[in-house]
């Protein structure tokens, strides 16, 4: 546990500053058309007019009651198995989900490393960055500083001109490289990333693995979603462990995966 | 009981029931955010900071609107000229119809210009208003994944259709020039008119998102609510005509409509035969009305609800 110690989560005055606190966090989704059928016009008329609920809508309880304090410095991994509210949890810090019940407070604007939604297939690449730059919060001026860059990073033009072509012609690989290209171009101060680590090639791997080291280093507080053990061991000091949308456990990386491995049986 | 902070160095503890988040100085969560000036994620800013927020993300909307518009066209052979090819087919249709087939014009003189004017105009507010019930619903990937003021969405599904409208200005122009009308002074009260219409659209815009957030439903309602509208509009018949056969409280609410205003205004710009006396009584402060009460109406209706619409 070496690398805990120098992740400097003290302050200068000794305290421990918190950068995200979860107080008591529940998120329910609601799902449309869960049941059978859409239902008629008229039915759905007589819905709006008794404001009644549709007896199609389920109710997804993703988060239950989950509580901690993140803080200055730290890198804190989430782990569990798929559906066990880690990446509904990390829009909910970021404030993009609002909670059913419980609080988050933030220092800040967390924000989730990625930009997929904003992208648009059927646009050449080029025009893809400046729209995926100014999505999240970027200037004109500063997205015009920054395309060379992100487009350098992301080596699309190694091949030949590919900027320019639609993104719907790109291969998986490339398409997944200028996506991670464009969303790690910005800074952040709680900076939240989902599965984003393994892109494109091997060469790309560790640039990005790089790029997201630095990000690391500038942001105050850095949450990763991973399945990849490897990955959290080599990032964070810290990790999570939901299974059911409730915390199980919150402690030392390397106890916490212990436990996790082997509760899955690895 | 051992609180989170401690077991970071102390060793895991499995959390049964959530302890009470604290900095080991018996501080609530609320408290502790206080006392770091933490702020509560995902709430609502104030009014003011939203406009400003929203001003910030100028450049985005423009982009994102001009991105969507763009990206429509562009697996078909003839990309953009699409953007014009849609509406000048329409009036070509409308023509064939009304003008070949039916040979009506009930009692208007230069009826196509009248028609295919009445449809494009009302099709701006149409579009904007069924593109935005699904502003929220179809871009929730992008709400959940991205932060901006969501208002954003309506107003760049407003922006959309204002191009396609510009569009099919030029196909209208063209139209009324080979109809016969002469380009005339008051073709620049097309402006005015425009960016009245586009305010008012926007402010329904904003409305309807809100409302087609929570009710997904009204997706499937809203083309027999527009569709009734346009009927009511005058698109296809003079309203003047209409009311006289009607009781005179009907004849107000059919003239008041913001939709039969607008129309009523492009076309006293662009066709001479549609003289003043066809608008209705004090038009020009009914188009102003609305666009103010629909446009600061509904930004305010939409903004209430701004930190909901990650639910869905």
């Amino acid at each position: 546990m070496a690398e805990q110690s120098g992740t400097g989560a003290v302050s200068e005055s000794g305290e421990r500053v918190p950068t995200v606190i979860v107080d008591d966090l529940h998120i329910v989704y609601r799902v449309h058309g869960a049941g059978s059928g859409k239902g008629s016009a008229t039915a759905a008329l007589s819905r709006i007019v008794r404001r009644r609920t549709s007896p199609n809508v389920r109710e997804v309880h993703a988060v239950r009651g989950v509580s901690f304090v993140a803080y200055r410095g730290e890198a804190v991994g989430l782990i569990g198995s798929n559906g066990s509210g880690k990446s509904t949890m990390l829009r909910a810090i970021a404030g993009l989900l609002p909670p059913e019940r419980g609080r988050v407070y933030t220092d800040g604007q967390p924000s989730l490393l990625g930009v997929n939604a904003a992208l648009m297939n059927d646009l050449t690449g080029e025009r893809n960055v400046i729209l995926g730059g100014l999505a999240m919060g970027m200037g004109n001026s500063e997205v015009r500083e920054k395309y060379q860059d992100i487009v350098d990073f992301s080596g699309i033009n190694e091949k030949g001109d590919f900027i320019s072509l639609p993104m719907r012609t790109y291969s998986s690989g490339m398409a997944a490289r200028l996506r991670f290209s464009i969303a790690a171009a910005k800074q952040h101060d709680v900076l939240m990333i989902d599965e984003a680590l393994a892109t494109g090639d091997r060469a790309f791997q560790r640039r990005s693995e790089e790029r997201i080291r630095e990000l690391r280093a500038e942001a105050g507080t850095v949450f990763l979603v991973s399945h990849n053990n490897k990955s959290i061991r080599d990032t964070c000091d810290r990790v999570l462990w939901l299974e059911k949308g409730e915390l199980w456990m919150d402690g030392p990386t390397e106890q916490v995966l212990e436990a996790y491995e082997r509760h899955t049986g690895k | 009981m051992s609180t989170v902070s401690d077991t970071t160095h102390e060793g895991a503890v499995a959390v049964s029931t959530p302890p009470a988040p604290s900095a080991g100085d018996g501080l609530s969560a609320a408290e502790l955010a206080a006392k770091y000036g933490l702020s509560v994620s995902g709430a609502r800013p104030s009014l003011p900071e939203y406009v400003r927020q929203l001003w910030g993300r100028r450049h985005f909307i423009v982009a994102y609107s001009v991105a969507r518009l763009s990206a429509q066209y562009t697996k078909a052979r003839l990309g953009q000229i699409w953007n014009v090819m849609t509406p000048l087919l329409n009036a070509a249709v409308y023509y064939l119809i009304f003008g070949v087939l039916l040979q009506t014009n009930h009692g208007i003189d230069n009826f196509i210009a009248y028609l295919v004017t009445g449809v494009f105009v009302f099709n701006f507010t149409q579009s904007t208003v069924l593109a935005g019930t699904r502003a929220i619903s179809d871009n929730l990937g992008l709400i959940r994944a991205l932060h901006f003021p969501r208002a954003a969405l309506p107003i760049s599904v407003t922006l959309i259709q204002l191009q396609q409208l510009l569009y099919s200005m030029i196909v209208l122009v063209a139209i009324v020039l080979m109809t016969g009308e002469v380009p005339q002074f008051s073709w620049f009260l097309l402006i005015p008119t425009l960016v009245l219409q586009s305010v008012f659209n926007i402010g329904v815009a904003l409305y309807v998102a809100r409302l087609g957030s929570k009710v997904t439903d009204l997706a499937q309602l809203m083309p027999f609510l527009l569709r009734t509208w346009m009927y009511v509009s005058g698109v296809f018949y003079a309203i003047d005509k209409v009311v006289k056969h009607l009781p005179s409280a009907v004849g107000v609410l059919l003239d008041l409509n913001p939709a039969a205003v607008y129309i009523d205004l492009i076309r006293f710009a662009l066709i001479d035969s549609f003289t003043s006396a066809q608008l209705p009584h004090h038009v020009w402060i009914a188009a102003v009305a609305w666009a103010v009460v629909a446009g600061i109406g509904g930004f305010v209706f939409f903004w209430k609800a701004e930190e909901q619409y990650g639910r869905g």
